[in-house]
């Protein structure tokens, strides 16, 4: 039986670099895995993105961790549903991803008089 | 002919939320949609920072007034699990009863609304007169018509008596009759036949590519529902994922539809089992770790993300709703389909602007 | 045609709504609706303010005082399960609307003032 509700662990998250994440999540898609959405949480001084796939039910992970204001290669390029999650990260973390193909320039939900990214404590300016 | 751009909603009459997409056409056939949120938009997530862990479930719960029961159900698995709390098993059949009661009143309330969406008025008050039923049995068991406020941390806040319990089966049975009167209204007539046979075909490769949820998926051919994973009291109950395989807007009203009576036949399996015993233990310490909870809202696939630090507030509380998964469907359905059907289409996905945007 | 039936029946029976002002619908035992107070049962401890998801409850131990601010309570009813006196409960119906904001202040007497003060 497979749990609904999924502690993280280290058998269901791999800890991911940066730059490796669309070749992973190539690898993941060829296997059948489905793309969930993806999560993020501020540390430090990095976002934490969690990458959620799916298969059968099963939940897999990848996590990264981008560190502020730095920038990480989008996977709308293998899963093009992403583009909507990755604008969200990008407008509340002020993650920038690289090749999104419909890119709201950070302005998803919120107006171009917003100048800081709402969920960091870090508030960075936006480009 | 040139191309037109026509902007489409935030006010439409077919919307009830503000959704805005902006619509190429060529010839009245749509060739690219382009979608703008955050009309609703208002940060519940960041809540997190400022209220406790118990204060969330009532925040999380306003994310969606519809599926207001299974958001709590989802965030209050998650933190059980950090928090390493059994619920008795009386509360996990009562939080089917609910959750399912939920699925009913959702459904029939997006039957009325599709119905409305092609003009048939009348049917639209059909359903949504025998929705009253089902919001009555809320209102009576746990003391609000659609925002319950019943699950807490480690188990229910109410409980349904015998007599009560009674009182649900003998309205299920009409809700179930007179839904199923309106069946052949619904799926045989001519017109409505004409305007989703053949609709907004959404491939099943593409819909799983694409990652849709719930009913949108299962329309598609996909036996996937997260009730299979058996959480709360699913795994003691009996039933299987209601599968289409066209794919098009009839297929989605017909897997709705039968949703229905999946619901009610469940609700039915729920109070046949449900055990006697404690409705909540108490929780004790405070969620540390990170959990990734999903439950299957009538719209489909709803997960959380918790993360706790062993703190009073919580670090991050993340809600991927489905329709937010089933947005990008919805843009790949639209490019080639009349301009008269993009309300149609936009409402099979069972829209849901408030939820998308938290 | 599907729906000849149907609309024969409701022709028939009775109507699906009511006339609202002077027909009400009874309400149901154990609806949420407003909240109240006994006040002198009150102990002032504090805890419905601390619970409260909307925060709309202010508990003054010094002035004695209870207040809830009636438009910002969501009716969820979690006061009404952690207070440890339960000296709060809640109306079957909701409150009326109004045309102005207000607060609904109590103010807990003196227990020994509860006759008229000496003259």
């Amino acid at each position: 039986m497979i749990d609904s509700v999924v502690v993280i662990t280290e058998e269901n998250t791999a800890e991911v670099r940066p730059d490796e994440v669309i070749t992973l999540s190539r690898e993941l898609k060829d296997e059948g895995f489905r793309f969930v959405t993806m999560s993020s949480a501020e540390l430090e001084d990095s976002v934490c993105v969690l990458y959620h796939f799916d298969k059968d039910l099963e939940l897999r992970n990848l996590r990264v961790d981008v560190p502020k204001g730095s920038k990480i290669g989008s996977i709308a390029s293998v899963y093009s549903c992403a583009f909507l999650v990755e604008n969200e990260i990008k407008e509340h973390f002020g993650v920038e991803f690289d090749g999104i193909p419909l890119d709201f320039q950070g302005m998803l939900y919120s107006d171009e008089e917003v100048q800081k990214t709402p969920f960091c404590n870090i508030g960075l300016k936006r480009v | 002919m040139a191309k037109t751009v026509l902007p489409f909603g935030p006010q439409h009459p077919v919307l009830p939320e503000p959704l805005h997409l902006t619509l190429t056409i060529e010839d009245e056939i749509v060739k690219e949609a382009i979608p703008k949120l955050g009309y609703v938009h208002r940060g519940l997530e960041k809540l997190a920072e400022i209220r406790d862990h118990n204060q969330m479930i009532y925040i999380v719960e306003r994310v969606c007034g519809i599926c207001s029961c299974m958001h709590a159900l989802c965030y209050c698995q998650g933190i059980e699990s950090l928090m390493g709390l059994e619920v008795p098993s009386r509360a996990n059949y009562l939080r089917t009863i609910w959750a399912e009661m939920h699925r009913i009143h959702s459904h029939l309330l997006w039957l009325g609304l599709f119905a409305d969406a092609f003009g048939f008025e009348s049917l639209f008050m059909q359903f949504w007169r025998i929705r009253e039923r089902v919001m009555d049995l809320q209102e009576e068991t746990a003391g609000n018509r659609v925002i319950l406020s019943v699950n807490q941390v480690g188990g229910v806040r109410r409980d349904i008596s015998a007599e009560s319990a009674q009182w649900i089966l003998d309205t299920l049975k009409k809700v179930e009759k007179e839904t199923l009167q309106l069946k052949s209204t619904i799926l045989d007539d001519y017109t409505v036949k004409l305007r989703t046979v053949g609709k907004g075909v959404l491939t099943k490769e593409k819909a799983y590519e694409l990652g849709a949820a719930g009913p949108t998926l299962r329309a598609s051919g996909i036996a996937q529902d997260m009730r299979q994973t058996g959480y709360a009291a699913y795994s003691e109950l009996d039933f299987a994922p209601v599968v289409e395989t066209d794919g098009d807007c009839y297929a989605r009203t017909v897997v709705r539809f039968n949703e229905v009576f999946q619901a009610i036949d469940l609700v039915r399996q729920a109070f046949s089992k449900l055990p006697e015993g404690e409705l909540a233990v108490k929780p004790k310490g405070l969620p540390t770790g990170e959990v990734i909870s999903r439950v299957e809202q009538p719209r489909g696939e709803c997960l959380y993300y918790i993360r706790g630090a062993g703190k009073k507030f919580l670090e991050r509380v993340r809600i991927r709703t489905p329709t937010f998964a089933n947005i990008p469907p919805l843009l790949d359905m639209l490019p080639g389909c009349d301009l008269a059907d993009v309300p149609v289409l936009i409402l099979t996905i069972d829209p849901c602007i408030s939820c998308t945007e938290r | 045609m599907f729906m000849t039936k149907t609309i024969l029946k409701n022709l028939l029976t009775k109507y699906a709504t009511r006339l609202y002002p002077f027909h009400k619908r009874e309400t149901f035992k154990h609806s949420k609706g407003e909240l109240k107070i006994e006040m002198d049962k009150c102990i002032l401890c504090g805890v419905c303010q601390m619970r409260c998801p909307s925060q709309c409850i202010k508990v003054d131990k010094q002035a004695k005082t209870w207040e809830v601010d009636p438009f910002a309570c969501v009716y969820c009813g979690v006061c009404v399960d952690v207070c440890p006196v339960k000296c709060l409960y809640q109306e079957s119906l909701y409150r009326t609307p109004l045309a102005e904001k207000d607060m609904v202040v109590h103010v807990q007497q003196p227990k020994e003032s509860a006759e008229p003060a000496a003259t």
